[in-house]
């Protein structure tokens, strides 16, 4: 009885230290994404920001989108591009932001640390290099996109809410003008181009400028340019083509990603972008990009244990 | 067992050799003052010994390999490498906050204690805060970790003399018990005395002194000798002579005190007085030869 109670104790105890363990793993990760998002409250009062300007430009454009929508003698099918027009342009300029930041986040990541020195403070601490640069690589890859989406969302809200008040009084059929625009199937179009578009496929880029914010010793952006620069020049010289460049483009910008067949569309949202989700994930260049990012990130934890403050 | 052991520890940078194969004991429950010129190789072995760089040679730090287990070291290992290398966008209650995330050991109650005593407010930014604040800060947050052992890189640079004095001060009262070790390097050698237990002098990546306080006293005896009585003194063999307002002042190792205080006063040297005397012995090559 009594060495079964302990026997029990001890299982008890064991199953403690594991769930200890197990959570020792996970707060520092933690930590350390909330450490970022304080030093770089940038990523998203920049986002805010860019809404704001947004939205003071729709106010401002207002009379003449009504007129553009009085035009339309009956909105229908086919008008899905003048509806939404606003809709994209607004997701359109913070992807935008969504990339800029995204650069300069990651040619920044290793970089800051080791230039005001911090990082002989952050090492002081039981921070794996492996959880610091996997935290600092969830930026681009989770927090900065989710961001993004949420913002988007928040700000059409507001704009289909001042439609909502101006639309009917201006005589617009609001229930018709709803229907056409479809702004929930125009979400999740949304949500899923940002994470392939502008997440996945573009990773391995985000990942060498990380990579490079590890190793220069000043200006990271213009050091991790240049290889690009000179592969893309030498490619030119001697083959007299320019796929590298273009390759390294086209992923930065979120283009030829095998996401969507649009039919002549100018926005991947719209309602007739023939979602391939199959082609996209058995696409080869997907997955060589995602094992080079890891690469380069393995290199990035490498790189940081080893440098020291600029 | 030694909280830090290492044999023929040994560090190049290039062609330049900053740590020449050190042995090194440290045991538990001593404070420690790694002393020398600027380059002599203090902060590297510093640095190897907290895994912030790669070396040769043995080295154990509370029986882990610095290097390959900084992460698991770093739970009973804190550090101040240099003044200001907290984030300066950092607030005072997000350095809390962190360190109660991502350090087991760490006592925020005990850490707002010490706070308490300063004039820091916690919802400062490290940016806002004076170099002295500063350290301060970094004070509070190190001696809030229930730690083994402390290492501290010249923590008072640049600091005025309060602070300097406070810093010290609140190390012993507050935060050393006798079971934790500490290892200090700094320039204001004659403020740090008083802390040490031991002391060990570093030159061009060498020991060359290696010592208890206790042995430190018994050992090394300062006479301030006459103009008369200076040849008696001196076939006494001094290690070190230096002239002070005209009289001579002689620096003894291990001559006993009764046979000093024939040819003058006597009187237990500086650590900064004996620095200097060992220093120029090792750095002209023919008095090196000699000692």
């Amino acid at each position: 009885m009594n060495t079964e109670s302990n026997v029990l104790r001890e299982s008890a105890l064991d199953l403690e230290r594991v769930a200890a363990e197990s959570v020792s793993q996970t707060r520092p990760f933690y930590w350390s994404v909330r450490r970022e998002l304080w030093e770089n409250r940038w990523i998203y009062v920049g986002q805010l920001a860019v809404a704001g300007v947004f939205l003071v430009g729709f106010l401002f454009n207002m009379t003449r989108w009504l007129d553009k929508m009085r035009s339309l003698s009956i909105i229908g099918p086919a008008h899905w591009e003048t509806v939404s027009l606003p809709y994209n342009i607004a997701a359109g300029a913070l992807m935008g932001t969504l990339i800029l930041m995204s650069i300069f986040y990651s040619s920044d990541a290793l970089y800051g640390e080791r230039r005001d020195r911090s990082i002989l403070f952050w090492k002081s601490l039981p921070v794996s290099d492996l959880t610091t640069v996997l935290a600092k690589a969830s930026i681009p890859l989770v927090v900065l996109p989710l961001l993004t989406f949420g913002i988007t969302i928040a700000l059409h809200l507001i704009m289909l809410l001042l439609s909502s008040i101006v639309l009917p009084a201006s005589g617009i059929s609001l229930a018709s003008w709803w229907q056409e625009l479809s702004i929930f199937p125009m979400w999740g179009m949304l949500l899923y181009h940002i994470l392939l578009a502008h997440v996945l496929w573009p990773f391995p880029v985000y990942c060498w400028l990380i990579l490079v914010s590890g190793w220069a010793r000043r200006a990271p952006l213009l050091w991790a340019a240049l290889p690009v620069v000179a592969i893309g020049g030498l490619e030119k010289l001697i083959f007299r083509t320019s796929h590298f460049a273009e390759m390294v483009g086209t992923r930065l910008i979120g283009s030829g990603a095998p996401t969507d067949v649009t039919h002549g569309e100018m926005f991947p949202t719209g309602p007739m972008t023939h979602l391939t989700p199959i082609r996209y994930f058995s696409a080869p260049s997907l997955w060589i990009g995602l094992v080079i990012a890891a690469v380069f990130l393995a290199l990035a934890v490498r790189l940081r244990r080893y440098r020291d403050p600029v | 067992m030694s909280v830090i052991e290492a044999h023929g520890l040994r560090k190049a940078f290039g062609t330049t050799v900053a740590v020449d194969g050190i042995d090194l004991r440290v045991e538990e429950g001593h404070i420690l003052g790694l002393i020398g010129p600027n380059g002599a190789g203090k902060t590297t072995a510093l640095d190897a010994i907290i895994g912030l760089t790669p070396y040769q040679g043995e080295l154990r730090v509370l029986g882990r390999n610095p290097w390959q287990e900084r992460e698991e070291l770093m739970r009973d290992v804190c550090f101040i490498a240099d003044v200001a290398v907290l984030p300066r966008w950092m607030r005072v209650s997000q350095a809390l906050d962190y360190m109660i995330g991502v350090h087991p050991r760490f006592d925020r109650i005990k850490a707002e204690g010490f706070l308490a005593k300063t004039s820091i407010a916690h919802s400062s930014k490290v940016r806002e805060l004076s170099k002295g604040m500063v350290v301060q800060l970094h004070l509070a947050l190190v001696m809030a970790i229930d730690a083994k052992l402390l290492v501290l890189d010249e923590p008072t640079l640049g600091l005025d003399i309060l602070f300097r004095k406070q810093f010290y001060d609140s190390l012993l009262n507050d935060y050393f018990d006798g079971s934790r070790t500490i290892i200090v390097t700094t320039h204001q050698v004659e403020e740090i005395q008083h802390v040490l237990t031991d002391l060990m002098f570093i030159h061009h990546g060498r020991i060359v002194l290696s010592c208890s306080m206790e042995e430190f006293e018994a050992r090394y005896a300062e006479v301030m000798v006459k103009p008369e009585q200076l040849g008696a003194a001196r076939a006494l063999k001094p290690i070190y002579e230096r002239q002070v307002f005209g009289r001579s002042i002689l620096l003894f190792d291990q001559v006993g005190r009764q046979t000093l205080s024939a040819v003058g006063e006597v009187r237990t040297p500086s650590i900064a007085d004996l620095f200097v005397a060992v220093m120029s012995n090792h750095s002209g090559t023919a008095q090196g030869a000699a000692r």
